[in-house]
């Protein structure tokens, strides 16, 4: 999934800017900024019109939402997860990305949970639609996204059809709003500092630091110690090499590199949990396996995993009539395959038990994803583990058929 | 699901263009309850006119005295069943409707009065009446569904306005009302509330409790308390045991299922394993 913003060189949604001051760094380069830089940053990016989405604290969280400035940010706090809990912690002060992935994932703003696909007036004898306006959809750019997330944005990007041309005679369809929103959001990514006990995005084929084309405009790994703080800057996309290049910072020196490439090294010998190899055939095999009844009596059925997933991408349409019935409104809402109504064809739910719902949802995930999307769809941010209001455990639970399975 | 009666379709075109219905005959019916559920209809505020528009409010003694007799195209029970003579009532406005919806957690699970269920009734009666022999009550307090067909069971404690509003417009319209039945979780997520269980280890019956609250005690800091009652697939002992985790005695854990759905299936079965 390389297509990303290669071919896009506007930094501005309004393409209000281009007019440099200089040369352009170039993609690839890597610069160095202090805490006025991400401060610039912010400010450039909502200037020229994106809406600035990043982690700040809520309700005893790092959530993603709409920042404006350094001081939304969730400056010197860190956090400690394992299964079904999560606290938050005071970390390095003064840091502003130590904490780790929190509940919310970046598809809340791609796929939101509530989304009007069209509506439709009655009009005479017939009715009359009217689609959505495109226009409407804001430009987000996302701050702080991990290399795990920027794994699970691409995932979806095949889900919903993101840079593949519609192709309806075979069958080839994407989802205009899903590519809209995508096409207009900017990313700038963040390098994890450290990795909590519910991380394992090492054995899902990924890394605490992103690499080029992994798709992001900028990406940032944050060098604290001291009274040092400053940030290395990853140009990552042209677009992006536009907003450096308004940035004041200095290239990166072969001492700031070995830095940050320290930064990466501590993070990737932190993981806290495994997934086990060749997880794609284990399950495959052991589809009548005990220990789906075993983790059906922990199971709460409550889809908090689904819901939290980056990857995860069901939903259900609704359609709402006004009480006169000559509105409606077809709305997309999130939906889970751990609902019974999610399963419902005529004469009734096919996943009827707690058992199956589980053993789909973690072979659809580990398994059959593959042959889906040609990609596993788990990218190992734990966010399954940690919200799980009963700690399910999905490292274990495939170690457990592994080790006693065939 | 609620059943898919055709409704009379004697229409006429108004100025509009569009055509005016007809007005289905709808009774507002009360049981063993607090009458907040039918308050939560006269509260619907603006939505009150546009439904009262459609229907034609032909028994509702808590808006108007004046009755219109059956049958009826619609009734919407409130309360559960405490006395022979409700038992025999019930019937009979069943008789006379052709959709019948419960609305609230007395109707669909017995409500709070159903306490009595896991106590000795003949002592509460000789504790609280000076003449106990004028009381006639039943053993239980049970819901509607035990007595007699149910169309569709709207839950809450009190009902949500906006799901009884949507309820009546897609009996109206003759459409599946969208009331899906997962858990309060989903309406945490979709909401964007952050979990209170995980984040500071708040008990909370949101993973076994029916949606459609408007997700209101959890986006107030504060943990579910099952007014909906149980979801389509409550895992009440799993739950159960992760709150023994966060410190709960078993007296507590008890108390926490018994209220005021303790009297339904999945609530009822985990609070008897903690007495």
């Amino acid at each position: 999934m390389s297509q990303t913003h290669k071919s896009s060189a506007q930094a501005s949604p309004k393409s209000a800017h281009g007019s440099g001051k200089g040369k352009s760094p170039s993609v690839g380069a890597k610069l160095v900024v202090g805490e006025e830089g991400i401060a610039t940053l912010l400010a450039i990016l909502k200037k020229i019109g994106y809406k600035t989405i990043g982690p700040t604290l809520r309700d005893g969280a790092v959530v993603y939402e709409e920042i404006a400035s350094l001081g939304d940010l969730p400056v010197g706090w860190s956090d400690e997860q394992d299964g079904g809990k999560y606290r938050l912690v005071q970390g390095t002060k003064g840091s502003f990305f130590e904490y780790l992935v929190g509940p919310t994932s970046w598809k809340r703003y791609l796929f939101p949970p509530n989304h009007k696909m069209w509506e439709a007036d009655r009009k005479g004898g017939s009715f009359e639609v009217k689609n959505i306006d495109p226009t409407d959809i804001p430009s987000y750019a996302f701050i702080g996204v991990r290399s795990c997330e920027l794994n699970a944005i691409r995932i979806q990007d095949k889900v919903f059809g993101f840079g593949r041309d519609d192709k309806p005679e075979a069958g080839i369809f994407s989802d205009p709003g899903y590519v809209e929103r995508r096409k207009k959001s900017l990313i700038i990514a963040v390098n994890c500092s450290r990795a909590g006990k519910t991380c394992f995005c090492t054995s899902m084929g990924g890394d605490p630091h992103v690499v080029a084309d992994q798709g992001h405009d900028l990406a940032l790994t944050e060098l604290i110690s001291g009274s040092r703080h400053e940030f290395v800057v990853e140009v990552g996309s042209e677009r992006g090499a536009l907003i450096a290049e308004l940035l004041s910072c200095r290239s990166a020196s072969s001492s700031d590199l070995s830095d940050e490439e320290a930064v990466a090294r501590k993070a990737r010998s932190q993981m806290g949990r495994k997934m086990v190899a060749n997880v794609k055939d284990v399950l495959k095999r052991n589809l009548n396996h005990k220990r789906w009844e075993e983790v059906a009596s922990r199971c709460l059925s409550c889809a908090n995993c689904t819901m939290v997933c980056p990857t995860c991408f069901c939903s259900s349409v609704e359609d709402k009539t006004d009480i006169t019935g000559n509105h409606t409104e077809r709305w997309r809402t999130w939906d889970s395959c751990f609902s019974i109504d999610f399963s419902y064809i005529h004469g009734g739910a096919v996943r009827r038990e707690t058992k199956s719902r589980y053993r789909q949802w973690i072979t659809h995930k580990l398994s059959n994803w593959h042959e889906q999307y040609g990609t596993s769809g788990c990218v190992g941010c734990g966010r399954c583990i940690t919200w799980c209001p009963v700690g399910i455990d999905i490292t274990e639970e495939a170690k457990a058929i592994k080790d006693t399975g065939e | 699901m609620v059943v898919t009666t055709r409704t009379k379709k004697t229409t006429k075109s108004t100025k509009s263009g569009a055509e005016r219905r007809y007005r289905p005959k709808v009774a507002v019916w009360k049981f063993a309850s607090c009458d907040g559920c039918q308050l939560s209809l006269l509260s619907c505020e603006d939505d009150l006119l546009d439904v009262v528009g459609e229907i034609e409010i032909a028994y509702f003694l808590e808006a108007t005295t004046a009755v219109i007799k059956g049958p009826y195209d619609l009734s919407l029970v409130e309360g559960s069943i405490t006395t022979e003579h409700d038992a025999q009532r019930i019937r009979k406005i069943r008789q006379q409707s052709k959709k019948l919806i419960t609305i609230g957690a007395c109707a669909t699970s017995g409500g709070i009065q159903a306490l009595r269920n896991f106590g000795d009734v003949d002592h509460f009666i000789r504790s609280v009446y000076a003449r106990p022999d004028y009381i006639s009550t039943l053993r239980t307090s049970s819901p509607i569904h035990e007595h007699v067909p149910v169309d569709f069971e709207l839950r809450g404690c009190p009902i949500n306005k906006n799901q009884l509003v949507e309820v009546i417009n897609a009996t109206l319209n003759e459409r599946a009302p969208n009331i899906p039945h997962v858990s309060q979780c989903v309406e945490c997520k979709k909401n964007g509330t952050v979990c209170l269980m995980v984040a500071k280890g708040v008990p909370c019956l949101g993973p076994v409790t029916h949606a459609g609250c408007g997700n209101l005690c959890p986006s107030t800091d504060r943990g579910c308390f099952g007014c909906f009652g149980p979801s389509e697939a409550p895992n009440g002992p799993s739950l159960a045991r992760q709150l023994e985790k966060l410190g709960m005695s078993k007296q507590e854990i008890r108390d926490f299922f018994r209220s005021y759905n303790g009297n339904a299936g999945a609530f009822r079965e985990t609070s008897e394993a903690y007495d």
